[in-house]
This record gives C-alpha cells, sequence and structure tokens, in this order.
C-alpha cells in the first residue's frame, strides 16, 4: 500500500512540473491563438540561467530571479522580433516558425555554454528528504517543487480571473478587435502575457535543473506532453491544465510502476517485459483520445459565444 | 590568342578536377552531433580532427578529409545519412556510430557497399557474431564484453542480490546479458526503462521497496546524469551501492557532480592509461579542447589511425581493399591502449579495467584505474562467426 502511496506522489510531482510548463503553453495558445513549439526553448534558457547563476553566486533565490526576469526579457524579445508578424498567419506558418526557434536555441545554448551537459545543484536547504510515508523518505526538494507549483498555480487563476489584467486578457482571447476598438492597447497586452508565459516556462526550467540535466534540447521532449496536458484540459483553461497534469502525471507514473507486474500475472516473463513498458507509454495518449471523443474541447473548455 | 589559353586553362582545370577528388581520401563518420546527446558526438568529432591535425591532414600520405553527418539519436535518420555518403559524398571509409540501433539500421547498405567501416563506438552482438562481415571493424567493444567485467567484479566480491537497469534498446539487452554471463549470484530484477527516459522517480521507489544489495546501471548519455543525480538526492545512495557501465564518464562527470563520487565504473580505456602513446594523446587533446577526453574519443582516434596504417600499406591504392583488410587485421597502428590486438571476428581482444571516479588535483571528478579485471578478454560471441573470404 505504501509501495501504491509513493507511487502516486511520484506522479502528483511530475503533473505539477508539467502543470508548470502547461501553464505558460495554454495562456499563449488559448490567449493569442498561437502555437509556440518554442515553449520548451524558453524552459531550457530558464534552467541554463538558473544553473549558470547558481554556480556563479551560490544563491538559490539570486538563480530563480536570474532566471525568470532574463528569460521574460528574452520572450518579449523574441514576441516583439518574431510573433507579432505571425498572429494573423494560419497555425502551420507558426509551427514552422517556432520549430525554426528551436533549432536557433539549442545551438545557441550550445555555443554559449557548450556541448556539455550543465552542472545543476540542489540547494543545501532542501537537499535532504522528509519520511512523508512511513519507511519511504521523499526527497525534499521535490516536495518543494509540488508547493511551488500549487501556489504559482493559484496566483495564475487569481490573476486571469480576479484582477483587471485577468479581465483584459480574456476580453482580448474572446475579441481581439473589439478590445482594441474599446482604447485598449492589445499589442502591449499581448507583450505582456507571452512575457509571464515564458516566466512560468523559465521558473519550471530553473526548478528542473538539479533533477534533470541541464542540456541543450532538454525541453523538447516534455514540450510533447505538455500539448497533451492543454489539450486534454481544454485550450486556454488553466483549470483545465491543472487538472489534466495530475491526471496526465498520476498516470503516467502509475502505468510505468504498476503495468509490468500486472501483466506479469496474465502472461509469461519476457512478453510481459515487452507488452508492460509499451503499453505504459501509449497510456496517455489513449487518455487523451478517450477524453477527445467524449470531450472535444477538452475537459474545461473557454466559454464560446 | 588570350581567348584559347584561357579556353586550354578551362579545359585543364575540368580535366584535372575530377583526378585530384579520386585522390582525397574520404571518410565519412556519422555520430549524433545535436540535442541532449551531442556531447558524445563531439568528442568523437573532435578525436578525429585532431588525429587529422597529427597526421598533417592525410592518411596514408594522400591528403584526406572527414565528412561528419548528424544521425540525430534515430536509426532512420542513421541510415539515410550513411547511404547519402555512399552515393553522393562516395566515401572511401566509415567510420563513427555511438548506438548500437543506428548502426544495426545502417549496418547493411554500408557493407554492402564494398568499403571499409570501422565502428568506433557501438558492438551489437549480431555483428560480433553471425553478421561478421570482412570490410566491417570495430575499434571499440563488444557491447557485452565492458558489463560482463562489471559482473566478474561483483561476483568475486560475493555480492548478492543485484538489481539492473538498462534502457529499452538493443545495448541494453546486451549489457544485461553480459553482466549476467559472469554474475552468478542472484539477481534481484531487470528493469528496462524508455530510452531517453528523464525522471527515474518511479524506478527509485521501486528499487526502495525490492531493497537490494547493490544496483548495476547501464544508462548513457543524459539518462546517466539523471538517474545518478536523483538517486543521491532520494537517499539510496548510503544504502544501496551503485555500480555503473558507460554512465558515470568524462561526457557525464561534469554534470553530475558529487552526485558519481566514490562510483566504481568499468572500462577498456581510462585518461590515466599508463602508456606513452595515450600520454601523448591525452595531453594533445586537452591542450587543444582544454576538456578531458572520454573512451568515445579515444575509439575514435584509434580507427583514424587504423585507415591510416590501412592505406599506408597499400601505398595510397584504395582499390587493393583485401590488402587493406590484412593490414588492418595485424593492428600493427599506434593504439592509445598500448597493446592491442583483433579477433577473428574483427572485435578487439583488450584489457577491461576497474575505474573508481575522484577528484583530481583541479579538483575536476575523473575515473580512475584500480586494477586489472579482464587481460586480453574476448567477445562471447566471436565462435558464431563464419567470415566469408573478403571481396
Amino acid at each position: 500500500m505504501i509501495a501504491v502511496a509513493e507511487q502516486v506522489l511520484n506522479g502528483v510531482q511530475f503533473g505539477i512540473t508539467l502543470f508548470l510548463m502547461a501553464a505558460g503553453l495554454t495562456l499563449i495558445f488559448g490567449v493569442m491563438n498561437l502555437v509556440n513549439l518554442a515553449h520548451g526553448s524558453l524552459y531550457m534558457v530558464g534552467a541554463y540561467v538558473a544553473a549558470a547563476t547558481f554556480n556563479a553566486t551560490h544563491s538559490f533565490l539570486a538563480a530563480i530571479g536570474a532566471a525568470l526576469l532574463g528569460t521574460a526579457a528574452l520572450g518579449i524579445a523574441v514576441e516583439i522580433v518574431v510573433f507579432r508578424a505571425l498572429y494573423q498567419r494560419d497555425h502551420l506558418d507558426q509551427v514552422l516558425a517556432t520549430f525554426g526557434l528551436i533549432l536557433f536555441f539549442n545551438e545557441i545554448v550550445r555555443m554559449i555554454w557548450g556541448a556539455t551537459a550543465l552542472y545543476a545543484q540542489v540547494p543545501q536547504f532542501l537537499a535532504g528528504q522528509v519520511e512523508l510515508l512511513p519507511g519511504a523518505p521523499y526527497p525534499t526538494y521535490r516536495l518543494a517543487i509540488i508547493g511551488v507549483g500549487l501556489v504559482v498555480g493559484l496566483l495564475i487563476y487569481l490573476l486571469v480571473m480576479r484582477t483587471r489584467l485577468g479581465m483584459l486578457i480574456r476580453a482580448g482571447a474572446s475579441d481581439r478587435t473589439m478590445v482594441g476598438a474599446l482604447g485598449i492597447n492589445i499589442t502591449l497586452l499581448y507583450t505582456l502575457v507571452f512575457g509571464l508565459g515564458a516566466a512560468l516556462a523559465a521558473l519550471s526550467g530553473a526548478l528542473a535543473g538539479p533533477v534533470f540535466t541541464v542540456e541543450s534540447g532538454m525541453g523538447d521532449d516534455l514540450l510533447i506532453l505538455a500539448f497533451v496536458v492543454i489539450v486534454i484540459g481544454g485550450i486556454g483553461s488553466i483549470r483545465g491544465a491543472f487538472i489534466a497534469a495530475l491526471l496526465v502525471g498520476v498516470v503516467e507514473t502509475i502505468g510505468r510502476a504498476f503495468l509490468r507486474p500486472l501483466f506479469g500475472l496474465i502472461m509469461s516473463g519476457p512478453a510481459a517485459d515487452n507488452a508492460g513498458p509499451a503499453t505504459a507509454s501509449m497510456l496517455i495518449y489513449i487518455l487523451m483520445a478517450t477524453v477527445l471523443f467524449f470531450r472535444p474541447q477538452g475537459l474545461f473548455p473557454r466559454a464560446r459565444r | 590568342m588570350n581567348k584559347s589559353i584561357l579556353a586550354a586553362l578551362a579545359a585543364t582545370c575540368l580535366l584535372a578536377a575530377p583526378a585530384m577528388a579520386a585522390d582525397t581520401v574520404k571518410i565519412g563518420l556519422v555520430t549524433t552531433l545535436s540535442g541532449p546527446n551531442g556531447v558524445i558526438g563531439q568528442h568523437m568529432k573532435d578525436a578525429a580532427d585532431l588525429a587529422m591535425e597529427m597526421l598533417g591532414n592525410k592518411v596514408g600520405g594522400l591528403p584526406a578529409q572527414i565528412v561528419y553527418r548528424d544521425d540525430q539519436f534515430r536509426p532512420d535518420v542513421g541510415r539515410q545519412v550513411s547511404e547519402e555518403m555512399l552515393k553522393r559524398d562516395k566515401v572511401n571509409f566509415m567510420t563513427g556510430f555511438i548506438w548500437s540501433n543506428v548502426l544495426l539500421a545502417a549496418y547493411q547498405p554500408i557493407i554492402k557497399s564494398g568499403i571499409i567501416f570501422i565502428g568506433s563506438n557501438a558492438g551489437p552482438h549480431e555483428m560480433a557474431g553471425s553478421m561478421c562481415e570482412p570490410n566491417y571493424f570495430s575499434a571499440s567493444w563488444q557491447n557485452d564484453q565492458t558489463p560482463e567485467a562489471m559482473g566478474k567484479y561483483m561476483n568475486d566480491q560475493k555480492m548478492d542480490d543485484v538489481y539492473l537497469i538498462a534502457p529499452d534498446y538493443a545495448a541494453g539487452k546486451d549489457m544485461v546479458n553480459g553482466f549476467k554471463r559472469y554474475f552468478k549470484g542472484k539477481i534481484a530484477a531487470e528493469v528496462f526503462t524508455k530510452p531517453g527516459q528523464s525522471d527515474y522517480q518511479v524506478e527509485i521507489s521501486q528499487i526502495r521497496s525490492a531493497n537490494p544489495k547493490a544496483l548495476f546501471i547501464f544508462l548513457p548519455g543524459g539518462m546517466g546524469i539523471q538517474f545518478v543525480k536523483q538517486y543521491a538526492q532520494s537517499g539510496l545512495r548510503g544504502k544501496v551501492p551503485l555500480y555503473s557501465a558507460f554512465t558515470a564518464d568524462e561526457t557525464t562527470l561534469p554534470a553530475m557532480g558529487d552526485a558519481a563520487d566514490g562510483n566504481y565504473e568499468v572500462s577498456f580505456w581510462s585518461p590515466d592509461l599508463d602508456n606513452p602513446r595515450n600520454k601523448e594523446f591525452v595531453a594533445a587533446f586537452r591542450k587543444k579542447y582544454n576538456y578531458i577526453p572520454s573512451y568515445y574519443a579515444a575509439q575514435t582516434f584509434d580507427a583514424i589511425y587504423m585507415i591510416d596504417d590501412a592505406v599506408k600499406a597499400v601505398k595510397g591504392s584504395l582499390a587493393d581493399k583485401k590488402d587493406m583488410i590484412a593490414r588492418i587485421e595485424k593492428a600493427d597502428f599506434p593504439s592509445v591502449r598500448g597493446k592491442f590486438s583483433f579477433n577473428t571476428n574483427h572485435f578487439p581482444i583488450e584489457n577491461f579495467y576497474l575505474l573508481k571516479i575522484s577528484k583530481d588535483g583541479d579538483g575536476q571528478y575523473i575515473r580512475k584505474i584500480q586494477s586489472v579485471v579482464f587481460a586480453d578478454h574476448k567477445d562471447a560471441y566471436y565462435e558464431e562467426c563464419h567470415m566469408k573470404a573478403s571481396k
């Protein structure tokens, strides 16, 4: 039983990591109707800036701060230079251009920091383990990621649903022309949203650095899962992204942990060795297909009129 | 008058051009140059460039050039770029290949072209056994050999109840088989993870509940960095000791930091291997690139010198493939391993060492040789190889 509880906790933690990534993606996709494949690159830049700052200053807060500000500034610059030309184009053009950005950023970080992965360390005060479940000490740092994810999720929800800026963001998503006609600077608004999305990706990357490898192309795989999350959650919905991220995280983790032993009960060892992992990696896509079959707009679609 | 001189000059140039091209030896090198595993490709490319520089951009006296292609860590791309090199670049030799699955995909077209192919990393068991070919050589090892050394070491230490983790692809299976060939104690479990996986928390939780006495992993590149760091963070490292092959090396140690301190690895080579040729290589490499070379670099460096030796033996007449193959079989080139010879299946017979990760004088983590686990070790498949006469 402890083993199951521990794997659920692993799943929640993985889900929270996904949520931090997906939140920015769903904001940009939902509000600005822009497919941004380069979101994973912003995650990578965040991780690199944080690791480099930490290695130079040995301050975790400075590392997170530098990653957030640096990547938000980079995101805003990219929005002004590249994306403004893309809003009126169709999704295929956006995919092509942002895929080009992925290659560009992967090469840039390699030129600046070299091909070898960068060393990223867990800060001393989060280095230990906490015995949350009896007999299964859990890394403190991963618990901290869960905590940060929950706080950030709440803050974004409040920002979008309860503030004037959030109201403008939602209005801009529904009818860009009308908001512009009412005297709101919609171009500036989009730039701010993009900067916010970039900062979220950077936060996710900065937190992931000490757990994963800080290397060129590190965001590319996570990006695919983040897209699965926003499609399941309903594009543009923060609440949907949160629920879907947890769902994907837990389903993926439980599948990886328990499908192989489960298959072992009904088939021979080698067959289960093959079928278990294969089915586990299909599981989240099966989940996505099932959700889309019953709710083509995702779990929490934005109200359309 | 002027016009006719120009025309004559132009005609001479046109005629001369193909002749010059034919005299340039082209070596095709396929490796991973992009993405998370690009660092391995970087080591191989830098080593090949260094070998060319030391040879004065010539092999066997002929001007030579290396053509690099990126396989993107994908078998289909590896095969496609190999075919491009054979048909468009008309390379005279092929080398490289980090990944067993990429090598297996590209193997047939290269072998069928008849050119000499010297793999400089992956060594899937098929190619050492039933699929061996006269024009294929390995400048590295057969996959099973290195984990065999770790299996033997852990067996000699009377360890028991060992938990195994490897990625689910061709080399992962070879590594586990190799380990089990010499380790006779109890195996707690064999777990195959997704190639390129980044989060190992699920597997680490499973290890904790299985509570084995030791852990052996084969997780090359970024996979290893992530596992080793996450394992240290889980607090299990002090309880279940971690042993590995192709995991904590010069390409990954800088990113692992303290998480790999004191771990054991096995290899046929290490930067501190004591022979004059290796000292020359490591010193030249560190001077030129300012980082410590890995075995990926060492193997590729040797592969280029094998080609040099072969071309020298036939005095530059590249059509004499049979003579070049006979020459490479003798393994008379200066190897960074010191002693080096080929088995009947064209895979190396070489020593395997136990290595320990510790800090050097500059505070960098390096691998240091502790002892010889196998001397002149042959792979387990050479008897299955019935080499057809070379074409």
